[in-house]
């Protein structure tokens, strides 16, 4: 079954004070250009560019908040903006930089508030509920009012929020942003064990390549509102050469970790003491490549530098330059 | 021919942030004309409304303790005016609770001027330049249809009224600031104190309970600003302290409302650094 | 199935407790809603007794009831409330609103009638006191003043948010929403009879004031509540009150249906 299908997608917005007399046009941005993407149930797409690429654009016209300029739309097989609120029960969505719960009211009202909003029959809520929030450990912030939440607490929140109806589709939109290592880790194992368990239909926006790396099984990339990439992750790994870095500090100080396969000695630091290793993720594993290291020399401490969003993107536009 | 100037400039003085500040709002108004033409507008149609307020009242029942229309009029026209370029001034202290939750308060910390005039000088609202253009429209109204003997005195009353009441409003909105310090979440504490001043000074004071005289007279000092000035031009006598002769403790008025002004500011400042945030 | 109404009617509670985590705001309402009824008052009453103590239908205690009780309502019917809506717009929280099964409009005047509401324990009835302790005023002493009262207090509750609702929605297409902003407030607050009741207006501007939904906001209610209006012809004010709630209701419905096309969401 098609959960997304839209055909030369395009959303233009006119750019404020650009108008040079009151009946002139102004300006016109095209954020989404001519997009064609179908996302098939079950799948798990990382939707990724750069900071104005046309992602959110994208989402609110897949939601139904935004109307298209051209093209057509239909989501979980709806046509979004005629049919919101039907839609609105089968897609669960995530605006990382917005709260869809109630600021001033504990945890545990907002999430009693949507299972009324979405009416989902007292039993099946409150099952959900205590389902969810123990998955996502909110049990001892049930209580909180949202305001006094760490991000962290409130993510977990807001992703609980969004799936509390079982959607079909779930939306996040930069879901992990500012959030430390150890709650972005919980995030995305809950996703994974939730589409285990579901088969949940998942459209991701990030600039965490980790994100998509790990949750992710299609990548999706697009510059300035086209479709610049569609395909797997090591597809794209492998198109623009995107290595990920393992960085270790060792025992003692050591000559350059240079010659072991797969990988790309960049410097070393502190007298060898801290050494940068380049990798292509499809040629090999950071656990091999570690391996490696500890038979030559014994490793303090170890970090895996992820390649960001913004530098593959750089990466892809100077390779069809290249090749244009 | 000039001197060249000294490489380094002349040390910039408080006053150059203020004429900065200025020059950036006017030209930020010009170039949205059509926000600022409604701005004003609204801020106009304010005044009028307003003042149509207190003239219904009046023109429904002649004279209102001691005073006939004609009378209020200058009543209105002085505190109005006084209450308007207070306003300009230090009026977006309003909006220090705003400030406060943005953190765009510690911000200022960090800069080497004084809090309360980086606050001040951090916006004006020209577009209340049209309320006050109301008032004056209205003294000159009150001017003409009253019958003043002028001498000396009443004149200079005049200016120093129009000198004074500015400073006495200003100083309430610092007042209100100090107190926004405690009262964060509960935007409408300080109106009582600078809105409710402005309502009061616009009737006259006879008609005012004991109570509000006292609060009114001597400690947010709004009867100043239009009920006393307007006694000496008149030649009225007022009503129980607040007599015509008391018009003349204006400056003094002004000195011991920006006493408290400033007291309740620096309890404010003290409190938000002490709370820690 | 929970029924539709249930949906809305929890939205008017959380509208509610929103406002309840913020007690200081009313207390601090409650400050300047009196301090604004003692100097309201002060004029009011002198005009009645310089009058010889009738003023086109007022006395003293009728006089002194219509400023408390209008002083009182302002913290419910919240005449110079902003419209979520705009602010809503404006900051792009609106995306969260429409991905959830509801109508925009409707959520929205729930949200925002039980903010209203949150106002009579703490601000109505402290300020309603503060009347009686003070000038005192006059309460009718028959029970129908009452029950109608709540009911056209109710009805400008709503109609307040309905009202408010379809301006922050005109703002879409209006160049500077806050002037249409300031001239409702303005215009409005003057029409409803905030400051002057409208008895003391002369006829045109009472005629003008009728053609709008302005005293529905507050003069209706005042007006039965004090007992000034009762009868046939109080039925007859709620009756009009709910005709401009229907028309205020269906003008916004118009405007979110149309202004959905033109919804312009922040950070695209």
């Amino acid at each position: 079954m098609t959960v997304i299908r839209t055909e030369e997608l395009t959303r233009s917005f006119a750019r404020k004070g650009t108008r040079r007399h009151p009946l002139a046009r102004p300006e016109q941005l095209t954020a989404v250009d001519g997009l064609t993407l179908t996302v098939e149930a079950g799948e798990s797409v990382g939707y990724i560019g750069a900071n104005g690429a046309g992602k959110s654009t994208t989402i609110k016209m897949l939601v139904g908040i935004l109307v298209p300029t051209s093209g057509t739309v239909r989501t979980c097989g709806l046509e979004p903006v005629r049919q919101r609120r039907t839609l609105a029960g089968r897609v669960g969505v995530v605006f990382g930089q917005r709260s869809a719960l109630w600021w001033d009211l504990p945890l545990r009202d907002s999430f009693e508030l949507l299972t009324a909003i979405h009416r989902i029959p007292a039993a099946e809520a409150s099952a959900r509920t205590a389902d969810l929030v123990e998955r996502l450990e909110m049990g001892p912030t049930l209580g909180t009012p949202v305001r006094q939440l760490s991000l962290g607490q409130r993510m977990r929140g807001e992703v609980a929020a969004a799936l509390l109806h079982r959607p079909e589709l779930v939306i996040l939109d930069e879901p992990t942003i500012g959030l430390d290592v150890l709650s972005k880790q919980r995030l995305r194992e809950f996703l994974i064990e939730q589409r285990l368990e579901h088969g949940t239909t998942l459209l991701l926006t990030t600039h965490d390549m980790g994100d998509v790396a790990r949750l992710c099984s299609r990548v999706v990339l697009v510059d300035h509102g086209e479709m610049a990439y569609d395909g797997t992750l090591d597809g794209l790994a492998a198109q623009v050469g995107a290595e990920r870095v393992l960085v270790v500090d060792l025992a003692e100080p050591h000559p350059d970790l240079t010659g072991l396969p797969g990988s790309r000695h960049l410097g070393s630091e502190g007298e060898g003491l801290r050494q940068r290793l380049a990798f292509d993720a499809t040629a090999t594993t950071a656990a091999a490549l570690l391996a490696q290291v500890s038979a030559r020399v014994a490793v303090v401490d170890l970090a895996i530098e992820e390649p960001d969003v913004e530098d593959v993107v750089r990466r892809v536009y100077l390779a069809q330059q290249r090749d244009g | 021919m000039a001197s060249a100037p000294d490489p380094a400039g002349p040390r910039p003085t408080a006053w150059a942030a203020y004429r900065a500040v200025l020059g950036s709002r006017v030209r930020a108004r010009a170039s949205y004309r059509i926000p600022f033409i409604t701005d004003s507008l609204g801020a106009g149609l304010v005044g009028i409304v307003e003042f149509v307020e207190t003239f219904l009242v009046f023109s429904a029942t002649g004279a209102i303790g001691g005073f006939d229309v004609h009378a209020i009029l200058l009543v209105f026209a002085l505190a109005e005016i006084g209450f308007c370029l207070g306003d300009l001034a230090f009026g977006h202290l309003d909006s220090l609770p705003e400030y406060l939750r943005a953190g765009t308060l510690d911000i200022f910390y960090l800069r080497p001027q004084p809090l309360l005039a980086q606050l001040v000088t951090s916006d004006i609202s020209l577009r209340r330049l049209a309320r006050a253009a109301v008032g004056v429209v209205i003294l000159g109204v009150a001017l003409w249809t009253n019958a003043i003997m002028w001498t000396i005195p009443r004149a200079a009353m005049l200016v120093l009224a129009l000198v004074c009441s500015p400073l006495i409003y200003a100083a309430l909105f610092v007042c209100a600031a100090g107190v926004q310090f405690f009262t964060v979440n509960a935007p409408e504490m300080p109106n009582a104190f600078t809105y409710g001043g402005r309502y009061a000074a616009v009737t006259p004071a006879s008609v005012w309970p004991g109570p509000l005289r006292i609060f009114f007279g001597f400690v947010a000092p709004v009867a100043f600003t239009g009920y006393l000035p307007a006694l000496v031009i008149l030649d009225l006598p007022g009503v129980g302290v607040l007599a015509q002769p008391l018009a003349w403790g204006l400056p003094l008025a002004v000195v011991s409302v920006w006493g408290i002004a400033l007291l309740l500011w620096r309890t404010g400042v003290r409190h938000y650094q002490g709370g820690g945030g | 199935m929970r029924s539709t109404l249930a949906v809305y009617l929890r939205l008017v509670r959380v509208g509610l407790r929103t406002q309840s985590a913020y007690p200081l705001a009313a207390v601090a309402g409650v400050a300047a809603n009196a301090m604004f009824g003692l100097i309201k008052a002060s004029i009011l009453l002198a005009a009645v007794a310089s009058a010889g103590g009738a003023l086109r239908g007022y006395d003293a205690a009728t006089m002194a009831a219509y400023v408390w009780v209008s002083q009182a309502l302002i913290g419910l019917v919240q005449p110079w409330g902003g419209s979520q809506i705009a602010a809503s717009t404006r900051s792009g929280q609106v995306a969260v609103e429409l991905v959830r099964p509801l109508d925009v409009q409707g959520a929205h005047i729930a949200d925002d009638v039980g903010r209203g509401l949150f106002g009579v324990l703490p601000r109505t009835l402290p300020t309603l006191a503060v009347g009686a302790l003070t000038t005192g005023l006059f309460l009718p002493h028959a029970l129908a003043p009452y029950v109608l009262g709540v009911g056209s207090a109710l009805l400008a509750v709503v109609l307040s948010s309905a009202c408010r609702y379809a301006l922050g929605v005109l703002g879409f297409w209006v160049v500077d929403a806050r002037g249409l902003q300031t001239l409702y407030m303005v215009v409005g607050s003057f029409l409803a009879g905030l400051f002057v009741p409208l008895p003391l207006m002369p006829h045109w501007l009472q005629a003008l004031a009728a053609a709008t939904p302005f005293p529905s906001l507050l003069m209706a209610p005042v007006d039965v509540i004090s007992g000034r209006v009762t009868g046939p012809a109080a039925y007859a004010v709620l009756a009009h009150q709910g005709l401009w709630l229907i028309a205020a209701w269906a003008l916004g419905a118009v405007l979110t249906r149309a202004g959905a096309r033109r919804l312009e969401i922040q950070g695209g």
